[in-house]
């Protein structure tokens, strides 16, 4: 395996960010107003990869929060009314740096839903394969991060094209796919050493940080339950009574998929476009007849548990729809917490 | 605190003992530092898993809307007052009320706290005169004011208005408090300055509706926001929709709120949504005297008409 050394006193990283700018839009950790973390296009700015993780997770660089995909007009006089046409997207390719590898993780579980073989969402997927994604490995796990117990880790790879190694003074970087080379020569990153050495020092953070992992999730017997089991157990009413059903949890969480579609018209013109949605949302099932078949908090809150933690387990046996990257445990306002619930479940015996 | 959560468990023991109520809402402690959960019990054998601190913030009078069983709910002066604003309002029966009142000295504000630790990661945080904040860092002392919660440092309630029980002392009121000063800074703006004061303090909103749900007033079953037919708002994070369901969610407060805080402090984002909350307030003081949920006689001016209101803007 390549692996690339860069100096951080040299100005090599400012430098290769700016090349960069020249082939792809970067995106990077900054700071908004108000203490808040995001996922945010650098321009000239250097990304902020001090902070643990950001607020939102970066999903909304392939999938947007907000994402027009065609456009119409309702003006009978046009000869293309009512017809829908492919709204222009920006198809430049995208770097994303400082991605956490948990979060990269995420996009391989999201890829299990927009990428399928039955049906495939062209703007998801156009979007995620232009990408890079350039990762940072994890030197000091947050007391609220589970990755490695959700069945990642603060060194995983997966859905990486490159990982950043912070050593201080520089950074050594694993060169892991075509794409992450590809970005390397952009940038003008080329300062190869010697792999035996670098991947031993690597190996060595690795083992380090996660030896300073605090906390777990519990998931050892979520597989050999049976749905109805858990869907019937009694902790639910206990477990989902302080929820607020705000939707915070799935708009943060990296590998929350759901999304809305929406048309929107100004005078004639009009967009039909795909907004995030959340199952926590009393909206969300509700059909035309103005029956909810979800129509209580509890039923809401058993269903976003049980998705991450059963149907999705049962339906690719990839293990749960949850990377450990805590920020639902974080930003929950009330504190309902995934580590908490995910115990219950697992372990939960009904009595016959 | 210790005292507190004593006290508490003490009162909800013996009222579900008595069978005096069916449930008691409280708070559970938290699985984090700075953070607890609104919880329940049903069991006297269960009332230790109640808990007070500093961060019991979020406002316990949402969880009584529209129940029907016999509840012991634990209170601070803003949650007394949005019982108050609920029984008036017809959202509960007082009589299947009882209400642990808690005397408050203001919740500390989890940000603020992070923000003095100078955002390395909070492990305990120990409330007293001065509080100590534990870190990744270190060790920090700061004083009690600056990290309270911004809405407590101007409260004028803090014992709670209405209440059967109480788990401690009264606690002295504030006194000279100005409560509108970011309020009138804003006034004093040009509509340039407010349209982007209001432009920056909206940028970053998600659409959760944390703080919408958060809040014990917005109880309605389908909130505008949600309509379908007709739909009123758009649904993307278009800035127009972000402040139409925001200017018009705090008109709908109007002669409601009562600073509680919960909005803001459950916002995932940051966003100091309280000033719009609190212009109304300001309004509805200034105009009609009011404060919201310190009677359960008084009608709100906003479902209300007197004779002397004030009408200089009929022209
Ligand atoms: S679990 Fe927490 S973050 Fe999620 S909807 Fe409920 S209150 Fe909001
Ligand atoms: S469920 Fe929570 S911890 Fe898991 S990936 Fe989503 S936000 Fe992160
Ligand atoms: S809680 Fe914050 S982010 Fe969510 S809707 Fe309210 S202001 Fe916006
Ligand atoms: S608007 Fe905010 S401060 Fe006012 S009562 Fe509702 S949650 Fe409390």
């Amino acid at each position: 395996m390549k692996v690339i050394r860069i100096d951080r006193g040299e100005g090599k990283f400012r430098e290769g960010l700016k090349l960069l700018q020249n082939s792809y839009v970067a995106f990077g950790p900054l700071k908004e107003d108000r203490e808040v973390y995001n996922f945010k296009i650098l321009g000239d700015k250097t990304p902020d990869l001090n902070i643990q993780n950001t607020y939102l997770s970066p999903k909304g660089i392939v999938f947007p929060q907000s994402e027009v995909m065609l456009k119409y007009t309702l003006d009978e006089t046009k000869e293309d009314c009512n017809l829908m046409k492919e709204a222009e997207k920006d198809k430049k390719p995208k770097a994303v740096f400082g991605i956490r590898p948990c979060d990269a993780a995420s996009f391989l579980i999201a890829k299990r839903n927009f990428d399928t073989a039955d049906y495939k969402d062209p703007y998801w997927i156009s979007s995620y394969e232009a990408t890079t994604f350039a990762g940072l490995a994890c030197n000091e796990p947050c007391s609220t991060c589970f990755c490695k117990s959700a069945g990642y880790g603060p060194f995983n790879e997966e859905g990486l094209d490159l990982l950043f190694v912070d050593f201080n003074s520089y950074f050594l970087i694993k060169v892991l796919t075509p794409k992450g080379e590809e970005l390397m020569k952009k940038a003008n990153w080329q300062n190869v050493v010697d792999s035996d050495k670098a991947l031993a020092d690597i190996l060595s953070k690795k083992t380090s940080c996660e030896d300073k992992f605090t906390t777990s999730i519990a998931t050892s017997n979520l597989k050999s339950k049976t749905i109805l089991e858990l869907y019937n157990a009694p902790f639910w009413e206990e477990e989902s009574f302080a929820c607020l059903n705000c939707g915070t949890c799935t708009f943060v969480c990296p590998t929350c998929w759901c999304f809305d579609i929406q048309d929107e018209n100004c005078g004639c013109d009009g967009v039909r476009m795909k907004n995030w949605d959340s199952c926590m949302f009393p909206l969300f099932t509700l059909h035309g007849t103005g029956h909810n078949p979800r129509g209580n908090k509890q039923q809401r809150v058993r269903q976003r548990f049980m998705h991450k933690l059963k149907y999705y387990l049962d339906k690719y046996d990839k293990g749960i729809q949850c990377v450990g990257c805590g920020r639902c445990v974080r930003l929950c306002p009330v504190n309902i917490d995934i580590r908490r619930i995910s115990e219950k479940m697992n372990g939960y015996k009904a009595c016959n | 605190m210790l005292e507190y959560t004593k006290k508490i468990r003490e009162i909800a023991e013996r009222l579900l003992k008595e069978g005096k109520v069916d449930m008691v809402i409280g708070f559970r402690k938290g699985t984090l530092p700075m953070i607890n959960e609104p919880h329940f019990v049903k069991r006297a054998e269960d009332v230790n898993e109640l808990y007070w601190d500093t961060f019991c913030a979020v406002n316990l009078a949402n969880y009584l809307t529209d129940r029907k069983e016999r509840i012991a709910i634990v209170a601070k002066g803003c949650d007394s007052r949005n019982i108050v604003n609920h029984i008036i309002e017809n959202k509960v029966k007082k009589d299947k009320i009882v209400v642990i009142g808690v005397p408050c000295k203001g919740m500390l504000g989890r940000r603020k706290i992070a923000l003095a630790a100078g955002g390395s990661e909070i492990l305990e945080v120990i409330d007293g005169a001065k509080v100590t904040i534990k870190s990744k860092a270190g060790v920090k002392e700061v004083d009690r004011k600056d990290v309270t919660q911004d809405n407590c440092i101007i409260c004028t309630h803090r014992n709670p208005v209405i209440y059967d029980e109480l788990v401690a002392e009264k606690v002295e009121e504030q006194k000279n408090v100005d409560r509108y000063e970011d309020v009138k800074k804003i006034e004093a703006m040009s509509v340039q300055e407010k349209n982007e004061y209001f432009d920056t303090l909206l940028s970053t909103c998600i659409r959760c509706y944390a703080c919408r749900n958060a809040c014990p007033l917005c109880y309605c079953p389908t909130c505008f926001v949600d309509e379908s037919k007709p739909q009123w708002v758009g649904k993307s994070i278009e800035e127009t929709d972000i402040k139409t369901f925001h200017f018009l969610r705090a008109y709908h407060c109007a002669g409601r709120c009562t600073d509680c805080g919960s909005c803001e402090r459950v916002c995932p984002m940051n966003i100091k949504m309280r000033v719009l909350t609190k212009k109304l307030e300001k309004d509805c003081f200034d105009q009609f005297g009011w404060e919201a949920g310190l009677s359960l006689t008084e009608r709100p001016p906003l479902d209300t008409y007197k004779p002397n209101d004030p009408q200089d803007f009929i022209k």
